[in-house]
């Protein structure tokens, strides 16, 4: 019952022993774990293998619809029987290859590599707690995740393929065998992974709003959190709301494919058979599917945004600007995200005045967007920016999730939407604002807590030809994709040559393919930087970007527990860099109000009465400790 | 042997790019560089900012400019000239704000780059900005909204009387298209009763699919309404006629519906595009299996004399297979029969 012990150690109040006084076999330490910065790091690795896998797979289709009369008979080892005897890539493939494309990228990479790593990183270091409420309900949601990819993983090496009806999966194509070979045991994959995906998703969600709710430090009130921390906060909300209807959905779906039931099936003549199925409604599963769908964008995105705001912040020596305005945007957002999701049914068939009420309500949620874009861009105004690879890929994020969001305007206009629908305009709206910038914001955060998280720096220089290739690789891939769906290409085409007005940019696919297989072999300049600097990198000093917050004051390698001794007081919010008077600049959240007098404003004098009472009380502390040790 | 050089080559080149790794590495170490913030890098990183901003649009302007004619599809229905004016306003508003956030996102990194003789303003909040900024989008966006509110209310109203009624019906991979023939009624359907004579499940004892025929193109007259009713067999399918700036979902057990006017014959956009080979065509935009990219389906538009001409010509369905009523029990086409009297 070792588990339970260190557990119940690390929460108990004897911190100071904490770190001498049980030893970690290898695989409490690294595979079983309850450290909730090994399961970060478990996360992020899995999300970058995984990130891996989801590239690979695009840069496969991209070949196809960028060389369509390429000969891929180089690829029979790996792909096999998917490669035609012609050489060609199987349709039925393309099609799989797309679905595990977006299937791996929202849910494995975007949602676990980004969410699962930095809240699970970043949340109890810095709100000041030794781990997680439930270090093994955090370690259970690491593992299902993992059983859930094991068994995505597997579907991929099916006779048939892996689900293949897009990564939406909409029934009655992903419901009915005969309707596709990816339909077959593949989706059976398909859905126990995503059920597995679900319980994992559901059990850091109730960790993280748990941990943020109670295990705050002593000072650390909601109005002194770093945006981050309320940025993982929100998203954990949204999480626990949502995911339990795509579970549903699923369930539903499984029904339908395995018992019998008509939830979705009607009226169809499929295999030269009619089916029995009556009364169900194919549109009732894309209700479901959008509820979490939807608010899945921000799932992905919030995170993102949280890790931005404080990158940037940070790297300008300025407060975030508007940093009440950011947390209400984001609740705003998070609102908001469980209202509109039948914008993405506005040719389903749905009720035309349905689609009048989204399309108000799609556009609303632009306002906080464009709010949190306006204090970015005042953050900046007369900081004194530094370069860090975090910084540039921050900067880079808000600039897809300008571009990506603008379009949204013209995609959440139902009547613009007609057009656009299902082309591959939308393609590149969201890959920009959802794909691309979340991504910039898991790579910058990877770079800004490298050195928390290892100890060592990562290479800066490296750093910068990642983020300037990737940049410019990621506009060059998806901005000619608005051209291409405005000019009606629809997504999801094997081919263009059927019609005669998809007929033409050829030229412009193939600058696209091309632009994505640099972008994708850029990737492996950081992942060298990434695993060469976890060994071989500089050591990293204890607070190398000069921040405020609160996970640069523990040790350089926290054990379990994070900090030996007292966990630090907060006294200031997380944003005091410049201020006025002060000697650096930079304030961290530890240092009292009544340490700066120089610097203090008006209506901070007030606070240092308070605070004094509390510095006294830990003082008190702090002696009875020392007693006890003695 | 080729692969063989082709590997030493890898190899050589991989080396040499860790030599130039290690080399800046310890140059750096010596120099002291990574204890500094005001470098070298910074400048460029900085500089480079700025030639992103101009570079990527100058790409962005000649190319918009360029190929305009080729991205933006001719239009050919009334409701496809006013959603095209919706999205070149949006456009323009969006694109406004794009230029404009860009140039202060990239110059802003440039003009306030790190210099240790400078320190950052301390400005935290400002509550008359944040209303403005609050405000403002909210008030462009509500107008967009109900521009494009009020035009999508008007397309999908329903059909004036009198529309042409045209359905199609999606299957893996194609579209089967069935006209009402003179009553301008579509006779009743039930996919029990398709099978090899009867592909699209027509019910042959409702009295109103005796005059209904099929066709292999779309043929639908200039400068009157045309309703497609649009249905599924098997799975989800979606009609997509981007010329006309039509899409609606072909749903199994649910029939929708998208109607429109077209406004230019076929001959008509040829002489217009100087190209003897153009079709207005319907696509699938909605994935259905491995043949989704190739539903190929022509709209054919032509002048109304001309469409009633055509029409008066077509051959029913019964006509081509008599046996499709013939199989109908006797009561049963008796009761349709004086059901429709």
């Amino acid at each position: 019952m070792s588990v339970a012990n260190v557990s119940a150690h690390d929460v108990s109040a004897h911190d100071d022993h904490h770190d001498h006084e049980h030893k970690d076999s290898f695989i409490t330490k690294y595979i079983f774990t309850q450290d909730h910065k090994m399961i970060g790091k478990q996360f992020l690795v899995t999300g970058i293998f995984w990130a891996l896998i989801g590239g690979f797979l695009s840069i496969l289709f991209r070949l196809q619809l960028g060389f369509p009369e390429m000969n891929l008979e180089f690829l029979r080892p790996l792909l096999g029987g998917w490669i035609t005897e012609t050489g060609q890539l199987d349709p039925n493939f393309y099609l799989a290859l797309v679905t595990m494309h977006g299937t791996i990228m929202v849910f494995f990479v975007l949602t676990a590599g980004l969410s699962g790593t930095f809240s699970n990183f970043l949340i109890p270091l810095q709100i000041g707690a030794r781990d997680m409420a439930s270090g093994f309900m955090n370690m259970l949601s690491y593992w299902f995740f993992f059983l859930s990819g094991v068994i995505m993983f597997i579907s991929l090496f099916l006779e048939r393929g892996p689900a293949s009806g897009g990564w939406v999966v909409y029934p009655p194509l992903s419901a009915l065998e005969q309707a596709m070979p990816g339909s077959g045991l593949g989706m059976t994959l398909w859905l126990v992974s995503m059920t597995f995906f679900i319980a994992s998703s559901l059990l850091g969600g109730i960790n993280y709003i748990t941990t943020v709710i109670n295990l705050r430090t002593k000072g650390m009130s909601f109005a002194r959190l770093p945006l981050t921390i309320w940025a993982f906060f929100l998203t954990a909300v949204i999480g626990l709301l949502s995911f339990p209807v795509l579970f549903s959905a699923a369930l539903l779906l499984v029904f339908d494919r395995s018992f019998g039931t008509s939830f979705y099936l009607s009226d169809i003549y499929i295999g030269g058979e009619a089916l029995p199925n009556t009364g169900g409604s194919a549109v009732l599963y894309q209700h479901l599917f959008w509820f979490l769908g939807h608010p899945e964008v921000y799932i992905v995105l919030l995170p993102a945004l949280g890790i931005t705001s404080e990158i940037i912040a940070t790297n300008s020596r300025k407060p975030i600007f508007g940093y009440k305005a950011m947390i209400i945007s984001m609740l705003g957002i998070t609102i908001l995200s469980f209202v509109v999701w039948a914008h993405h049914m506005f040719v389903s068939g749905l009720n035309p005045f349905l689609g009048s009420i989204f399309m108000f309500l799609t556009l609303i949620i632009a306002v906080p967007s464009a709010v949190k874009v306006f204090n970015y861009l005042t953050t900046l105004w007369r900081g004194n920016l530094r370069f860090t690879p975090g910084m540039l890929f921050s900067i880079g994020l808000v600039s897809f999730f300008i571009s990506g969001g603008l379009t949204g305007i013209f995609l959440g206009n139902s009547a613009i939407d007609i057009q656009l629908h299902d082309t591959y305009f939308v393609v590149a709206h969201f890959h920009l604002v959802m794909g691309s910038a979340s991504f910039f914001g898991l790579m910058a955060g990877v770079y800004h807590w490298f050195p928390k998280m290892f100890g060592r720096m990562m290479d800066e220089k490296l750093g910068y030809i990642h983020f300037w290739l990737t940049f410019v690789g990621v506009y060059m891939v998806f901005f000619p994709m608005h051209y291409i769906g405005i000019a009606g290409f629809p997504r999801r085409y094997y081919s263009w040559s059927t019609y005669s007005f998809t007929d033409m940019y050829t030229d412009l696919n193939m600058f696209v393919s091309v632009a994505a297989i640099i972008t994708f072999a850029a990737q492996f300049i950081f992942l060298f930087n990434f695993f060469y600097s976890m060994y071989r990198g500089r050591i990293a000093s204890l607070n190398p970007w000069q921040s405020n917050t609160l996970e640069w004051t523990t040790p350089l390698h926290p054990q379990h527990g994070n900090w030996p001794g007292e966990i630090p007081s907060v006294y200031r919010w997380p944003y005091d860099y410049s201020k006025p008077g002060a000697k650096e600049d930079f304030i961290p959240q530890t240092v009292p109000l009544s340490a700066t007098p120089e610097s203090n404003l008006p209506h901070e004098e007030k606070l240092v009465k308070l605070e004094k009472e509390i510095i006294a009380e830990e003082e008190q502390v702090l002696v009875a400790n020392e007693y006890k040790g003695s | 042997m080729y692969g063989f050089l082709i590997a030493i080559g890898v190899v050589l080149l991989l080396s040499v790019i860790w030599m130039v790794y290690r080399i800046q590495t310890l140059i750096s170490v010596a120099k002291g560089s990574d204890k500094k913030i005001q470098t070298t890098s910074n400048k460029v990183n900085a500089i480079l900012f700025v030639v992103f901003l101009v570079g990527t649009f100058a790409l962005m302007t000649w190319y918009s400019i360029k190929e305009f004619n080729n991205y933006q599809l001719p239009v050919a229905s009334e409701h496809g000239v006013l959603t095209d004016r919706l999205f070149w306003i949006t456009m323009a508003v969006t694109g406004f704000i794009f230029i404009l956030t860009h140039i202060l996102l990239f110059w802003f990194p440039y003009k306030y780059q790190y210099r240790t003789d400078r320190k950052a303003v301390y400005y935290p909040d400002n509550n008359k900005l944040e209303v403005i900024w609050t405000l403002v989008p909210a008030v462009v966006l509500a107008l967009l909204v109900i521009s494009g509110w009020r035009a999508w209310t008007d397309i999908t109203d329903p059909a004036p009387d009198g529309a042409h009624e045209v359905e199609l019906l999606g299957y893996q991979f194609a579209w089967e298209i069935r006209y009402p023939g003179k009553d301008n009624i579509l006779g009743d359907f039930d996919y029990r009763l398709i099978n090899a004579s009867n592909s699209r499940g027509v019910d042959f004892s409702d009295q109103n699919s005796r005059d209904d025929f099929p066709s292999q193109t779309v043929v639908i007259p200039k400068g009157e309404p045309v309703l497609f009713k649009i249905r599924a067999r098997d799975v989800l399918h979606s009609v997509f006629a981007p010329h006309m700036r039509l899409k609606m979902d072909a749903v199994p057990g649910m029939p929708t519906r998208f109607w429109f006017i077209p406004t230019k014959t076929t001959a008509e956009m040829r002489a217009e595009l100087g190209d003897e080979e153009f079709e207005y065509e319907i696509a699938c935009t909605e994935v259905c299996g491995s043949g989704h990219f190739s539903m190929r389906r022509v709209i054919t538009v032509v002048e109304p004399d001309e469409y009633r001409k055509w029409f008066s010509e077509q051959k029913t369905f019964v006509d081509s297979n008599p046996s499709l009523v013939m199989d109908l029990p006797v009561n049963e086409k008796e009761l349709a029969e004086s059901a429709n009297q």
